[in-house]
């Protein structure tokens, strides 16, 4: 059995500890720990968190295998210090029936770089219309649970109620896209001072909001959890909030980008910073953090969304929408959330490893380092700053909106059940 | 204002000026008996319309022509990439063909911005309408309407528009011509109040540098000029307003309304009219109304922006080119463009 020994980690942000893996497992964490046998990893300085779990992961396999694959993206994930990946069912085919999901979950394990959780769609073809097999998706080999029609909104209020009532009979949970259609029609950017000036159509953040507001009232009226994607306004928080004082069983992500970037950036007319959920205001933006630091969002997710080149390197409105985020995400958690003191790095493993981990039902994954549990790990060393350069990215798009931006932390090694698959920053 | 002109809110005061006084020397080429100058001889613009506007583009044609510069046109409505196409290799599939300067009309708000700032071409790039963006052109004209009207044509030279008070009306909400000249009439020193229901007016609107109103009668009396905007009929499908007629009888101008405004107040329109609706057929016939007048100044003032923006002036087989923003030296009285002629 292979045994790997990290030694002098600061694990979670705490004092230096050693940690020891043995095959599949954490064996050991402590101080002075044996490297007989061992490989040793220095990791003096470094953090050690769980294995990060994105909840919100584009892999765009089946069908645009020319943004992102299934290895190309969980390659991505590794170098983010990722270890499970729920990959969203906007693919085409559409992730919709049980065929799918199995397929792009055996893919994920075929390649062995990242877990990958397929994500089913609530309705059949994302149309909103007619409830797809969840049921089935649940029991095949994927073993779904969490659905979601993830670039469309379930808008409807009684299939979005039935889809709630559903998934309940196997503990799955619904993540809405919330956003309102008929609102957000011909819509480019935040509604706001800069659409008004740039003549791009609105977003109002009341789209989001008020399907936010309509669905967590759904779920507690049928006893059901609901999970929002992407929040991005401070008037979600706010509802988010009310919601939970009230006991409504509500979990809520943000994106790493939406924590950090504004609207103003549209100025530029680049689309690299066109995304849905558009970016928001400075107002917003802070609302997010502390909703995050307090609890209120539960977790980051990527929403990881990868494109062509040809999709960016055009005019604003023609441009695709979505930015890649997986290698990125950790540095800019660090920037805005733990640099800033909001969070500590123990809240860092809550955020973006133990509870999108408990929300999605991923097993394994999100676990406390301590003997016993599956090895899954990421090496950060926090001290590093350096410029955004795509061209290293190991996803096979490069729309990153942080191109030359100086970011905070570096992950240098990720495990996945005690195989490492990033060492020293590279790719195993 | 650099090597392009992208949006109104770009230009100093300065620059404006120089615009509309080069407008107003160019306007006397219109009065001769040869209406042409050969300032752009060998120079190559092609007008890229991805938007249907006869109007514009025959406008910014002309006023090529008259300065002898050699002028594709390049039609390609619709979406650009419906067709398969990239505005990308449009642009570069001209620029390889020799364009000097590019007169881009979109229905994409930033087009030209992103054409002029991508690093696609090195043409200039002049933005004839983007989508509910810009279109700097028709401010300046409009501008230039206005010190003719208000302040005068000679007396008017080098001066800006300081303290005179403009009503825009209409759909500002899906309106370039309003966001154009808010900025440039601010930058002349003119006092703007924007009219309209309130569906019609953008979110955000608080921050422009003007006043709002959602009446127009109160607003006509202290107006020096009254800007009607064209109100799309099929915005009533949108319920932005419950029926034309209903518009046009809170927003329209009539001859009732058109007599609260002062004796030498104008009427203005950036055409195409849609008479019965925003304004009636009395009063877009009537004196005071500056429409034709607009049209007509529209080729000075484009020949003024290409001109100054292709560094007219200079024999054919040319240097550096000048720009609006260089050293007034470098900026070439327009009245040296007189002399040229007789080269």
């Amino acid at each position: 059995m292979s045994k790997i020994l990290i030694r002098g980690a600061k694990v979670l942000g705490g004092e230096p500890q050693d940690v020891l893996i043995e095959g599949e497992t954490i064996a050991g964490v402590g101080t002075g720990l044996s490297a007989e046998g061992a490989e040793v990893v220095d990791a003096e300085g470094k953090v050690l968190l769980p294995g990060l779990v994105d909840l919100h992961t584009h892999l765009r396999e089946p069908g645009r295998e020319d943004s992102e694959t299934v290895l190309t993206g969980t390659r991505a994930a590794a170098s983010g210090g990722y270890t499970a990946v729920f990959a969203m069912a906007n693919t085409f085919p559409v992730a919709d029936t049980a065929g799918v999901v199995e397929q792009v979950w055996r893919l994920g394990r075929e390649h062995g770089y990242c877990d990958v959780q397929p994500v089913g769609a609530v309705t059949v073809g994302l149309e909103g219309q007619k409830l797809a097999e969840l049921g089935a998706m649940h029991e095949s080999a994927a073993g779904v649970t969490v659905f979601s029609d993830d670039g469309k909104c379930v808008d409807d209020a009684v299939i979005m109620r039935r889809a709630l009532e559903y998934v309940k009979a196997f503990g799955g949970v619904v993540a809405q896209h919330a956003q309102e259609p008929r609102l957000t029609e011909g819509a480019q950017m935040n509604e706001g001072v800069v659409s008004a000036e740039l003549g791009l159509g609105g977003w109002p953040a009341v789209a989001e909001e008020s399907i936010i507001a309509r669905d967590v009232l759904l779920a507690e009226h049928v006893g059901s959890r609901v999970h929002i994607c992407h929040l991005s306004t401070a008037g979600s928080v706010e509802i988010v909030r009310w919601a939970k004082s009230r006991g409504i069983d509500v979990t809520a992500e943000v994106t790493p980008h939406h924590l950090l970037l504004t609207d103003e950036l549209v100025r530029s007319y680049n689309p690299v910073y066109k995304v849905n959920p558009p970016l928001r205001t400075e107002r917003d933006v802070t609302a997010l953090r502390e909703a995050l630091a307090d609890g209120t969002i539960d977790i980051v997710a990527t929403d990881h969304a990868p494109h062509p080149h040809e999709d960016k390197d055009c005019e604003w409105a023609a441009a695709a929408m979505g930015m890649v985020g997986l290698e990125t995400a950790l540095s800019v958690v660090q920037e805005t959330m733990v640099d800033t003191g909001l969070l500590d790095w123990a809240g860092v493993a809550d955020r973006m490893s133990f509870k999108p981990a408990r929300i999605g039902r991923a097993t394994g994954h999100g676990r406390p380092l301590a003997a016993g549990e599956p090895a899954n790990l990421t090496l950060v060393d926090t001290a590093y700053r350096g410029p955004v350069n795509p061209a290293g990215f190991a996803s096979r798009s490069r729309n990153t909106p942080y191109e030359g931006r100086e970011l905070p932390g570096r992950v240098t090694h990720t495990w996945l059940r005690g195989k490492a698959t990033l060492v020293d920053g590279k790719l195993a | 204002m650099q090597r392009h002109l992208i949006s109104a809110a770009d230009l100093t005061r300065d620059d404006a000026v120089l615009i509309l006084d080069t407008a107003e020397e160019m306007a006397r080429v219109a009065d001769r008996p040869i209406k042409k100058l050969p300032t752009l001889r060998g120079r190559t613009v092609v007008n890229l319309f991805f938007e249907d506007s006869t109007r514009t583009r025959i406008s910014f044609e002309a006023a090529e022509k008259r300065l002898s510069a050699d002028v594709i046109n390049f039609s390609a409505k619709g979406s650009s990439v419906s067709k398969g196409e990239s505005l990308k290799d449009t642009a570069q599939t001209l620029e390889a063909m020799g364009v000097d300067a590019v007169v881009i009309r979109h229905g994409a708000s930033g087009a030209p911005y992103t054409l002029a700032n991508s690093g696609w071409i090195d043409a200039a790039v002049i933005n004839a309408g983007d989508g509910t963006h810009q279109h700097p052109t028709q401010a300046l004209l409009d501008a230039f309407t206005m010190r003719r009207r208000l302040v005068g044509r000679d007396v008017g030279l080098g001066r800006d528009l300081a303290g005179k008070r403009i009503t825009i009306v209409g759909d500002v909400l899906h309106s370039r011509v309003a966001r154009s000249n808010v900025d440039l009439l601010h930058t002349l020193g003119a006092e703007v109040t924007l009219v309209a229901p309130p569906t019609l007016l953008p979110v955000g609107i608080g921050s422009w540098p003007c006043e709002v109103s959602y009446d127009l009668d109160s607003t006509l009396p202290k107006a020096d000029a009254v800007m009607m905007l064209r109100v799309q009929r099929e915005r009533m499908n949108a319920a932005f307003f419950p029926t034309e007629r209903e518009y046009a009888r809170r927003y329209g101008l009539d001859a009732d309304r058109m007599a609260k405004m002062p004796a030498d107040a104008i009427v203005m329109h950036p055409g195409p009219m849609v008479r019965g609706m925003e304004i009636t057929a009395e009063v877009a016939d009537s004196d005071r109304c500056t429409a034709i007048e607009q049209v007509a100044n529209g080729v000075s003032i484009r020949m003024a922006v290409l001109y100054l923006l292709l560094g007219g002036n200079e024999p054919a087989v040319g240097q550096a080119r000048p720009s609006v923003s260089q050293q007034p030296s470098d900026r070439r009285p327009a009245h040296t463009v007189s002399t040229d002629e007789e080269k």
